[in-house]
């Protein structure tokens, strides 16, 4: 192991460029006490975010050696090429300054995917209770642990290409709503993510399953919505 | 304008197999007409059918062929690999498939080009 890190790291907005670092090397160094070692110890005015540091918030992802990634969860050792470390924004996302991008639309597009759950219950009502191992709500498990970093969306070539495109991590929130049996808007969600914008653009590139911290597979969400639209579709219910 | 994801962002197996699929699918679309405009030789009577054939029947037109196969399989496998996707119960990326995909890609060039020398 090398005493130092030589770490470029992005400065400005979108025309903005690289400024390298040197950082001493830590044992069990995480991509994000980097950051922090910079901003403390030679830039105050370098602009991350971060909250929890454990992997719950989704807040500090960033693209480490050009691949996107939670940095709070990314060990230096398993990143580093030699003692170099390449530390930019999230692509696909518009850049606020420095290593901080703005979310804004990213959760927009949740919004255009329908992603919020709208029930037919009250607080005077008793709660819903789910079969456990009902075919509907195992795969909404396998699609609810999102924690809304945008590592998904930041690695999407369609979303890169196709600026309208929810993108995965919206289609991902739609497919764990459309498999809530409490949910009474699906036909509304159905015709959201139908079409161009929406489950039809996905090529199948899986970068978005390759890559999420979490092991969610919105690839598989995406192809079970194609079906449910399909089915709709056919039975005249779109 | 925003970053974008570059070629590192795109290094892993499902990439690659998008890619292979649609340079396979536009290569293949771009050797139809060619494929018609041969057949379409016999529309001009037997002779000059068989003056193609015998024109085709060379290493270079060979070694073409087998690029087509080549192309045919990896394409067809990886097509019944999105329709598992799109219409199978899974999860995971399905990178065994990708393996398949591959696989079956050079079983099938190795066996044409067996055919080929044998």
């Amino acid at each position: 192991m090398s005493e130092e890190l030589v770490v470029k790291v992005w400065r400005g907005r979108e025309d903005g460029a690289f400024v390298a670092y040197r950082v001493p090397r830590r044992e069990n160094q995480t991509v994000l006490d980097v950051v922090t070692w910079i901003q403390r110890h030679l830039d105050p005015s370098l602009a991350y975010r971060y909250a929890c540091r454990v992997g719950m918030c989704g807040s500090c992802a960033m693209t480490v050696n050009g691949v996107a990634r939670w940095t709070c969860r990314t060990h230096v050792s398993r990143v580093a090429k030699g003692e170099a470390l390449e530390i930019a924004p999230l692509a696909n996302l518009p850049i606020v300054r420095d290593l901080a991008t703005d979310m804004r639309d990213f959760f927009d597009r949740w919004a255009r995917a329908r992603g919020q759950f709208t029930g037919a219950a009250t607080r005077h009502d008793d709660f819903a209770r789910v079969d456990p191992a009902s075919p509907a709500r195992v795969a909404a498990d396998a699609g609810i642990e999102c924690i809304g970093c945008g590592v998904c969306h930041a690695s999407c070539d369609v979303v890169a290409w196709r600026p309208a495109f929810v993108g995965p991590a919206a289609l991902n929130r739609a497919w764990t709503l459309v498999n809530d049996e409490r949910d009474t808007a699906g036909r509304e969600r159905l015709r959201a993510v139908a079409g161009d914008a929406g489950c039809h653009a996905c090529h199948t590139q899986g970068a978005c399953t390759e890559r999420c911290p979490k092991g969610i597979a919105p690839t598989a969400g995406i192809a079970g919505l194609k079906r449910l639209v399909a089915r709709a579709a056919v039975r005249g219910e779109l | 304008m925003t970053r974008r994801p570059d070629f590192r962002s795109r290094a892993h197996p499902a990439w690659w197999a998008f890619l292979v699929h649609r340079l396979s699918g536009l290569a293949l679309a771009l050797f139809l007409p060619l494929h018609f405009w041969a057949l379409g030789q016999a529309l001009h009577g037997a002779a000059a059918l068989d003056a193609f054939l015998r024109f085709a029947d060379q290493p270079l037109f060979k070694f073409g062929e087998w690029g087509l196969v080549l192309l045919l399989a990896l394409h067809a496998a990886g097509g019944v690999r999105l329709l598992l996707i799109e219409f199978g119960a899974w999860s995971g990326l399905r990178k065994n498939l990708i393996a398949v995909t591959a696989g079956f890609g050079v079983v099938a060039g190795l066996g044409f080009a067996l055919a080929l020398f044998s």
